[in-house]
């Protein structure tokens, strides 16, 4: 069953003799996150024999607390995608129907952790792309308030926007992989010292009498109807357990997810270019000069979407444009930082779904880049905002899972985990 | 049907500032892809300007000899090297 869903890249199981709280606990790892003596590909052609000579510090502290890594996960390349579908070893497949994709980046995290193959999952979350196979996998995924937890030895997509976070069955065991990882790490000078002897677990205790929980309209609207249904069913719940909601408005989002792409594919055209095949990957061979010998290992070792991006990028900051696409994107995401401010002055945590549509049927949406960089409307503002958010599941339309995502203030880990967890009862 | 206008070769001449090689097939492909991305970009003009007061600390730690990798793991994943150095394509 778990061989035909396509889930890890590698299979390999590493054993840790430290007792911690993740003793007899199984953990995939995505497969952009470096794993001493084992292959770490990125989900790309360019990295299939890279072999990392050094643990992440996410993985260091996973075996620190015991935990036993069964694998790595399969993920859109480099984390460009929404589907998990744009891998160099092939789609990954929705557990819940494997005629449909599991989400992405972190498809194969997600659908591990669905399918039973490992208790726990690391992903990694750049524009959603934890909450997004965990919304369409019917798990739990968080994305961590930016600088909680370390990215050193993350393969670097995009660094302003992405954290590293976890997926488990329920948010209280997310919550426990979150305290193993977060807290500051000295390799990684963006991390802050919140997160240093945290205790999120012990925040999903399920109540939410008297919290307030805003409902940005701009992010119900163009949501599918089926969905918006099993949200508001979920809402109504919370209300009964004495939440009480109100509509907010965060005008900026309409810009959000330009300002994300142009920001994430800037990124990527600059980080990506280290992919010269000298140091490691592909290498383009010895003829001609060096130019046409990394032209060539990035024309073999990149498949359409990371040259989509690494040219839309290379574009967006040449000379000419840069004012109005970089300076203008930068604009953008201070201005939704700005409108999450005002609205945590106002309630407590915020409240979407985590994807306005149900899973697409694989090979559904290939064709048309820009279509799906509009599913990710829900999960963007987030990164661009430096936020922690959670997707926990809200129901079923059709047998399909939806998530529901709930946004909290910088480091309010603690909220969102009590809020999810009362999803939960 | 777009605001912004992307032809081939300027997707080619993109291409050449980023080290990638395209195949034609490509190039057309897109050609006609940036065309409609951008012109989604170009909704940024509406953007006011925001003014933006960022805390900003200084995180450098002191300039001390750190432990590192060995220089046979740094070399590890290399296609080749030579006499203990990474072995790039010729400058020119």
């Amino acid at each position: 069953m778990s061989a035909d869903l396509n889930i890890f890249v590698t299979e390999e199981t590493l054993d840790s003799d430290a007792d911690g709280p993740l003793s007899g606990k199984t953990v995939a790892v995505k497969d952009n996150i470096s794993t001493e003596g084992l292959r770490t590909t990125c989900g790309s052609a360019m990295l299939d024999d890279y072999v990392p000579p050094y643990d992440a510090t996410v993985v260091e502290r996973l075996k620190n607390a015991g935990a036993t890594i069964v694998g790595k996960a399969n993920m859109d390349e480099f984390g460009m995608g929404s589907t998990t579908e744009t891998s160099a070893f092939g789609a990954t497949k929705n557990p819940v129907d494997p005629e449909r994709v599991p989400g992405g980046s972190s498809g194969g995290s997600a659908a591990a952790v669905a399918a039973g193959e490992a208790d726990l999952a690391l992903g990694t979350d750049t524009g959603g792309s934890v909450r997004n196979p965990a919304a369409f996998c019917g798990v739990v995924g968080i994305k961590p308030t930016y600088g909680l937890v370390s990215r050193y030895g993350l393969v670097a997509y995009a660094n302003s926007l992405e954290q590293i976070g976890p997926f488990a069955p329920t948010v209280e065991e997310a919550a426990e992989l979150l305290d193993v990882i977060a807290g500051p790490d000295a390799n990684d000078a963006t991390t802050h010292d919140e997160g240093a002897d945290s205790d999120y677990a012990s925040a999903a205790d399920g109540d939410v009498d008297g919290l307030t929980i805003g409902v940005p309209t701009e992010l119900v609207e163009g949501a599918d109807d089926r969905v918006v249904e099993t949200f508001e069913a979920a809402l109504s719940d919370l209300e009964a357990q004495g939440a009480e909601t109100t509509e907010v408005s965060l005008e900026s989002v309409g810009h959000a997810v330009q300002a994300y792409y142009v920001i994430a594919m800037s990124e990527a055209s600059s980080n990506l270019a280290r992919f010269d095949g000298v140091r490691y990957g592909k290498s383009g061979g010895y003829d001609g000069n060096w130019n046409e010998s990394f032209a060539r290992a990035r024309e073999e070792g990149f498949g359409a979407e990371v040259k989509r991006r690494v040219l839309l990028g290379t574009y967006a900051l040449s000379a000419g444009y840069h004012d109005k696409y970089y300076k203008k994107a930068q604009d953008a995401r201070a201005w939704v930082a700005q409108d999450f401010d005002a609205a945590f002055e106002e309630v407590d945590v915020l409240a979407s779904p985590t994807m306005p549509v149900l899973p697409p049927k694989l090979g559904e949406s290939l064709d048309d880049p820009l279509q799906l960089y509009l599913t990710d409307a829900n999960t963007v503002p987030v990164n661009l905002a430096n936020l922690p958010a959670i997707s926990v599941p809200a129901g079923e339309a059709e047998g399909l899972p939806v998530g529901l995502q709930l946004i909290g203030p910088k480091f309010g880990e603690e909220t969102i985990v009590r809020a999810a967890s009362a999803v939960e009862n | 049907m777009s605001d912004t206008s992307v032809d081939a070769d300027e997707v080619r001449h993109v291409a050449t500032l980023a080290r990638v090689d395209l195949d034609d097939d490509e190039v057309e492909e897109f050609t006609a892809q940036f065309a409609d991305i951008l012109t989604y970009f170009d909704a940024l003009d509406e953007v006011p300007e925001v003014d933006t007061e960022t805390e900003l600390v200084n995180v450098m730690r002191p300039d001390e000899v750190h432990e590192g990798l060995s220089q046979e793991e740094a070399l590890s994943n290399a296609a080749e090297s030579e006499d203990g150095f990474f072995k790039g394509p010729k400058v020119s």
